[in-house]
């Protein structure tokens, strides 16, 4: 690989990383998170989660295998989790400049630069890892090399990201005898393909319409990035529907607006779940899942109403991983069910939620 | 959260001798599965004839049978034993074939005995083609259409009906024996008829050549509870063995889809069959869109898991014991973090590339082309943080000279691209040679269908090796190009080869560009494999070496209270499991001795390569320049290089010479040994006979030599292990043709030639010396006249035929050695004698390959002494009373030839055996049946074939003839040993040799037709004339699956036992049993 500008990666307390500029060219600053997943990273990147963070993917070598040519089905894009990019910008080690694959019409590089999104390797991501592991997850900048970093750095988690990622407008997909809601709060696309799969009519609303007033039979609340107690709008509407009877289903920020609607806390975790191996339990069984996350806010159970309880929780550290109610048709994972990027064993959740409409 | 709490006594298969297809990964995967029955306080019996490996090591299993690992004598040991369970998935196909053999004769419900794991009809349905299709296809997953034939019409058939290309397979094989591409009927019949006689079952399929081949480790749990653990992707693409590729982990070229597309299938396919444990499913994808095809499953622990293991820090056989039992993965802990569960799957931060070594040169004739069945005899691991980082260390890892992808010894390639086409060992220094000659990556994608991505980067360290030489100094290459070669994995020694080209002395090359790189503060950095990505805090000592990074991943003490021991490196023929012993050994002792145990080694298949072995693991390079890295980094009280073999004796100067504390024996002292002359000078001093020998510049010199000694000569270049490139001349043509090569061989040394005594007697001495004085000692002989190499040979400890004189002037001669050397360590003299005449032939101031043997014979530790011996730590020598034993131990060789097409099975100077097995027994006849019987041979109970070589040689067969006759065995002889016995009056049938055509019958159709089950072919000479009757005799032998013996002592000793004692008079005891 040729050497290209040397920049630099600042985080809030003043630890630099040196490496090389790759994609756009520019500054970026944003929450810095890491994600151990060894494949995926057309997924991760255009995963709306991600919106407000720079992303360090701690496998070192990455752009393999290219970037594939785009193509819709249903009106959802078959290869990317969204229309855009969202991570602000992208640290890796090594960077593979000449990818092999017989999908791939582009290089990372190009799409960075065409979503003008910038990039940094060289950089030694595990040690940023163990950084982000030991101190949690902190807010940062990437400038050229001989620049000084000026503070402080904006949080990203302070503006309402669910918000700035969320459809503005309601939009149709699919066809079947089934409504479902979609509450979109930074949904992947893959989510929409499951329910769209499973012959279902999926209404996407933005996440604070108040969908109780549509015509449905299961509500779905999407994942989204950022802090869960900036969503009370949509936890309004959801308090509602909670009434009902009605099948409710959420992933990830769903789960955590879920918890929040059914009187929990939800908490800041120190630097989150991003990765692919995830394991989770589903409680009182001995049933084990690995799964795929992307999260750094957690569902306090202990706090959950009387009419509800946890349905998973994760292995390595003990943390809320979904919750149901104990009699209606209401249950969340904190994972992610329909991968993309990651393992696939929880997509069942999907069959599980449609047999209940 | 056990289910089978009435488990008090599980028996356990090992996998017998390393060989082929079959090495020392099974000794890793038992001595897992052994730990993890520890853990759970259940009896353990073990039957393992390999007596070299960890698991038959005191303290590991709780009993050990040194016998073969057969239907007999397992029901023997269930018999006396009552285990309670069996585990079979822990020893390789071999303890596989052996327990489904069990279960079908139904002696495990005779005896009440539970397989623990993955149930038996499961590993029928894996290992039977047509059920395994079956059941593959009930769950609509592809695999790869396939008939199964019974006959050579069928086999045709089917081949015309599939379309060539074609694979043929035998059903039951070990790793792809009697297995081939064939692109025509011709191809075709051949290739089926040799597959016959592996097995019953043959299996042609339509050939995905150039598909991706990828695999998946998968664990699954008795709740149902699944995992992958590891994915690999083959850098060759299907058509070459999975042993025999280049193998990285995890998957490079494939996307998220891809990824978890095989992953689910894989998992889906582990729940159909009903896996408990471990498993293996290997696809071939295709390169041009998602379409897969399953192409096995192996229910069983294998090479594979134990690279993945080792890949990903993840003890997968541990873990399979335990599932075995009846634990779910939800019960068991993550043996790195220790806190969060086993039920997960690692996350890499490094890629690790596995580079299969080969050791095709020490075969003659040998085919060297590699394809769909296993020819390499070793592996290694490099770790890295690019691949091209991490494939310059495996290359140099392998141990073939190569100093990474570039900056190598010129090669000649005679046809580029045809070897491209036709992949040979040298496959990917080829690769680098058209890149040098300017192929593109597409050409060289468009001949080997290597996924371009691997060639690109092969490419890129082409283009920096490019920039480096364009430099005219260190200090123009600067410090960015100088940063970007290190973290490409380049060596100093390659950048100094680059930058001076030949112009100064090479070996200054590592110290200047070391010195100049330590200057710019261009340092490797040590981080940790810890399965998650360092997403979670662990206390893990799995560590390698990067220039991909800018921070150490631990702190070191600088207390002077490590002792790093050098590691043997790859398994290759000459330097095996022995050494892995050798090395755990010490490293228990240094950390019994109060100091923290450093591992250097890069070798998945061994124990030593555990991290729970040592206080810490560095997987990586046995470099000069690796090695001091870490040295400057640990800063130890010290270093081992004598228990690893000769990678680490031939550091020893080096290390020296940069002030590098050896423990133990000097490395003045190594070199005094190593370098002929010194030793000669230092035997003439002694007054020490050794065979005459000159080492020689011309012809004319070496005539004039051999003019005094006269033939034959043995003639090597100095300085080699294990005899490469030897070879035993008889006259003059075989002299002058082998010198040609030889001297291609190595142009920088010298011939040494020495004469060479024929009918001697080959003695070993074995010992520990401290301080120059011998403190113990293990004396053995060969069955075998010198002549066939040592590492060949069968050897006899305590020694049963030597004379006290003999004896005791080994004794004295050895005394003297250690005391002009100083020895302090384990070190190894081999003797000739004749008569009692005794000579030197060579000594080593290292553990020699039968320590283990000899200590487990002796129970006595000579490494545990050794060690002690080398730290500095009191011991007392032996007793003499130790060496009185009642039993006799018998080490045999197990040779792979069946796997070496073309190859001469014959013994000589140089070594050919891929393992060994050690047996014990109450006499001579009772230890050779029983070794004989562990390395495949059996009782013969049809007929035999015999030509029993010259004159000499007919005499010394005469009286096991005779046995055999009286035995009543049916005899058939080639013409000469057919007169020889008959005026003898000795009666065999006469066949004729294959030049002797029209004559009938035939020595080879007796061969293929199986009218005989056992054939002595004594080769007349010692020289390896080509494609002689001898030749094409022996390999019809090895390919027809006949048991051949070569060697007139081994045969008659094998004979004289298998004649004076049957399989049921073989007494079942163990190893504590005999006192």
């Amino acid at each position: 690989m040729k050497q290209s500008d040397k920049i630099k990666l600042v985080l809030e307390n003043g630890l630099e990383f040196q490496g090389y500029s790759f994609g756009y060219r520019s500054e970026a600053d944003g929450e810095v998170v890491f994600n151990t997943a060894m494949v995926g990273y057309p997924e991760s990147l255009t995963d709306p989660s991600y919106s407000g963070q720079i992303l360090c993917i701690t496998y070192p070598i990455i752009g393999n295998y290219g970037i594939p040519g785009d193509k819709l089905e249903n009106g959802v894009s078959k290869v990317f989790e969204s229309e855009k990019i969202h991570v602000r910008a992208l640290v890796i080690s090594y960077y593979s400049e000449d990818y092999s694959h017989w999908d791939s019409v582009m290089s990372l590089d190009s799409w960075l630069k065409e979503h003008k999104i910038p990039g940094i390797y060289g950089v030694d991501t595990r040690e940023l890892t163990k950084v982000l592991r030991e101190k949690g997850a902190m807010l940062g900048r990437i400038i050229p090399a001989d620049k000084e970093c000026v503070l402080p750095i904006p949080d990203p988690n302070l503006d309402n990201q669910v918000a700035i990622t969320s459809c503005k407008e309601v939009v149709r997909y699919g066809s079947g005898k089934k409504k479902v809601v979609l509450v979109d709060c930074g949904v992947k696309n893959n989510i929409l393909r499951c329910l769209i799969r499973r012959n279902v009519e999926v209404i996407r609303v933005p996440w604070n319409y108040d969908f109780n007033q549509l015509d449905w039979d299961g509500l779905f609340i999407s994942n989204g990035p950022g802090n869960p107690a900036l969503c009370d709008e949509a936890v309004e509407h959801l308090k509602v529907a909670l009434q009902g009877d009605k099948p409710v289903f959420g992933i990830c920020m769903g789960n955590q607006l879920m918890a929040r609607a059914a009187g929990a806390k939800t908490f800041k975790l120190k630097y989150g779940h991003r990765s692919h191996n995830q394991p989770v339990r589903l409680i009182g069984t001995e049933k084990c899942f690995i799964t795929s996350q992307n999260h750094g806010f957690a569902v306090d159970d202990s706090t959950l109403g009387a009419d509800w309880e946890p349905l998973f929780v994760n292995m390595n550290d003990g943390t809320n991983e979904g919750i149901k109610h104990k009699t209606k048709p209401f249950f969340s994972a904190q994972f992610h069910p329909e991968a993309t990027s990651g393992p696939t064993d929880t997509e069942f959740l999907f069959d599980k939620f449609v047999n209940l409409l | 959260m056990k289910e089978n709490n009435k488990i008090s006594k599980v028996l356990i298969l090992g996998s017998g001798a390393l060989k082929i297809g079959e090495a020392g990964e099974f000794d890793y995967s038992g001595s897992q599965a052994l730990k993890a029955m520890k853990e759970e306080h259940i009896e353990t019996i073990l039957i393992n004839p390999n007596i070299a490996t960890v698991q038959t090591s005191e303290g590991i299993a709780d009993k050990i049978y040194f016998l073969p690992v057969t239907p007999y004598f397992v029901e023997k040991v269930i018999k006396k034993e009552n285990p309670q369970g069996i585990l079979l998935s822990f020893g390789g196909q071999t303890a596989l074939n052996c327990g489904v053999e069990l279960y079908k004769s139904g002696v495990l419900k005779k005896y009440g005995v539970d397989v623990l794991g993955t149930p038996v009809q499961a590993i029928m349905d894996t290992e039977d083609r047509e059920l395994f299709v079956k059941k593959l296809d009930e769950i609509d997953v592809k695999t790869i259409k396939s008939h199964a034939v019974e006959n050579a019409e069928d086999a045709l058939k089917a081949a015309n009906e599939l379309g060539y290309p074609v694979i043929v397979r035998a059903a039951y094989a070990l790793g792809g024996l009697g297995s081939g591409f064939c692109n025509n009927d011709d191809e075709l019949k051949k290739l089926v008829a040799k597959a016959f006689t592996f097995s019953p079952q043959v299996l042609v399929e339509k050939s995905l050549k150039g598909w991706k081949e990828i695999e998946y480790e998968v664990v699954r749990d008795r709740f149902d509870n699944c995992i992958t653990v590891c994915n690999m992707e083959n850098f060759d693409p299907l058509g070459i063995h999975t042993g025999e590729s280049i193998v990285v982990a995890p998957s490079q070229t494939l996307t998220n889809y891809e990824y978890y597309l095989l992953r689910e299938i894989a998992i889906k396919i582990v729940r159909h069959i009903g896996i408990v444990g471990e498993c293996n499913v290997q696809y071939a994808f295709d390169p041009q869109s998602e379409d897969y095809r399953v192409i096995e499953v192996n229910a069983r622990l294998s090479r594979s898991s134990a690279l993945a293991s080792k890949a990903t820090g993840y003890p997968l056989a541990f873990v399979a014991a335990k599932l075995g039992l009846g634990y779910g993965l939800f019960d068991l802990k993550n043996s790195v973090t220790k806190t969060t569960p086993a039920f997960f799957e690692p996350a890499l931060d490094y890629i690790v590339c596995k580079i299969p070594r080969w050791d095709l040169s020490k075969f003659h004739g040998v085919s060297r082309l590699i394809g769909s069945s296993m020819k390499s005899v070793g592996e290694v691991m490099a770790i890295g943080r690019s691949f091209e980082e991490a494939i310059q260390k495996g290359l140099r890892m392998i141990g073939r000279g190569a100093h990474g992808f570039v900056a190598n010894k010129e090669m000649h390639v005679d046809n580029i691209e045809k070897e491209l086409s036709e992949p040979t060992d040298s496959r990917i220094f080829v690769i680098a040679k058209a890149m040098e000659a300017g192929y593109t990556v597409d050409q060289i994608h468009a001949a080997t269908k290597i996924d371009r991505w691997f060639l690109d980067k092969l490419q890129n360290i082409c283009r920096i090796s490019k920039d480096i030489e364009k430099c005219g100094s260190l200090e123009e290459m600067g410090k960015d190009l100088l940063t970007t070669a290190k973290q490409c994995g380049f060596s100093d020694f390659q950048i100094g080869r680059l930058i001076f080209k030949d112009k100064e002395d090479p070996d200054t090359y590592t110290p200047i560009v070391r010195e100049y790189r330590k200057s710019l503060n261009v340092l490797p950095v040590v981080k940790q494999i810890d399965t998650l990505a360092a997403e979670f805090p662990a206390k893990t000592n799995y560590l390698y070496l990067t220039y991909n990074g800018t921070a150490h991943d631990i702190d070191y003490e600088k207390d002077k209270k490590s002792i790093i021991v050098i590691g043997s490196g790859a398994y290759r023929i000459g330097s095996s499991v022995e050494f892995d012993w050798c090395s755990v050994n010490c490293l228990k002792t240094i950390q019994n001795c109060g100091y923290r145990g450093i591992m250097i080694n890069y070798n998945p298949e061994t124990v030593s390569t555990d991290y729970d072995m040592c206080d810490r693991l560095y997987f990586d390079e046995l470099t000069f320049e690796r090695v001091m890295d870490i040295y400057d980094l640990e800063t130890p009280h010290g270093v081992v290089v004598s228990v690893g073999g000769q990678i680490p004796n031939n550091l020893a100067m080096r290390l020296n010479d940069a002030n590098v504390n050896i423990l133990g024996t000097s490395a003045k002292s190594i070199d005094n040994a190593e370098d002929r002359h010194k030793f000669s000078a230092m035997l003439d001093k002694l007054d020490i006979n050794q065979p005459r020998w000159s080492e020689l510049t011309t012809l004319d010199d070496i005539n004039k030599f051999v003019g005094k000694v006269g033939f034959p000569v043995l003639v090597r270049p100095s300085y080699v292990l294990s005899g490469a490139a030897m070879n035993v001349c008889s006259n003059d043509d075989e002299l002058k043709e082998f010198l040609q090569l030889a001297t291609e061989v190595s142009q920088k040394h010298p011939v040494v030639v020495s004469e060479f005594i024929q009918h001697a007697k080959e003695i070993e001495f074995d010992a520990v010396a401290c301080k120059g004085e011998i403190i113990a000692y293990a004396i053995s002989e060969h069955i075998e006249f010198a002549g066939v190499h040592s590492g060949d040979a069968t050897i006899q400890f305590p020694p049963q035929k030597l004379y006290v004189e003999t004896v005791r002037r080994i004794k004295k001669i050895s005394r003297k050695i250690a005391e002009a050397l100083k020895i302090s360590g384990p070190f190894n003299i081999q003797f000739m004698a004749k008569e009692n005449d005794i000579l030197v032939i060579e000594c080593n101031l290292r553990a020699s390959r039968s320590f283990p043997f000899v200590s487990k014979v002796l129970k006595v530790n000579l490494i545990e002494l050794a060690t002690k011996v080398m730290i500095g730590e009191p011991v007392k020598p032996l007793d003499k009373s130790a060496f009185d034993l009642d039993y006799v131990g018998i080490k045999a060789s197990q040779f792979s030839f069946s796997r070496l097409l073309k190859a001469d099975p014959v013994l000589g100077v140089d070594m050919a055996s891929t393992g060994e097995v050690g047996c014990i027994g109450d006499d001579t006849a009772e230890a050779i049946l029983k070794s004989m019987l562990s390395v495949g041979y059996s009782i013969p109970k049809k007929g035999i074939l015999l030509s029993t070589g010259d004159g000499k040689q007919k005499a010394e067969m005469l009286d096991a003839c005779s046995e055999l006759a009286k035995k009543g065995y049916k005899l058939y002889a080639t013409g000469g040993t057919f007169r020889y016995l008959k005026d003898n009056n000795i009666e065999t049938t006469e066949v004729y040799w294959p030049d002797e055509a029209g004559k009938s019958p035939q020595a080879i159709d007796l061969i293929k037709n199986k009218e005989i089950d056992m054939v002595v072919n004594i080769p007349k000479n010692l020289s390896k004339s080509e494609l002689d009757n001898g030749y094409k005799v022996r390999r019809a032998s090895v390919d027809f699956n006949i048991q051949l013996l070569t060697n007139t002592r081994l045969a008659s000793a094998f004979i004289n036992a298998f004649c004076s004692l049957d399989q049921d008079d073989i007494q079942i005891k163990s190893w504590d049993q005999y006192k």
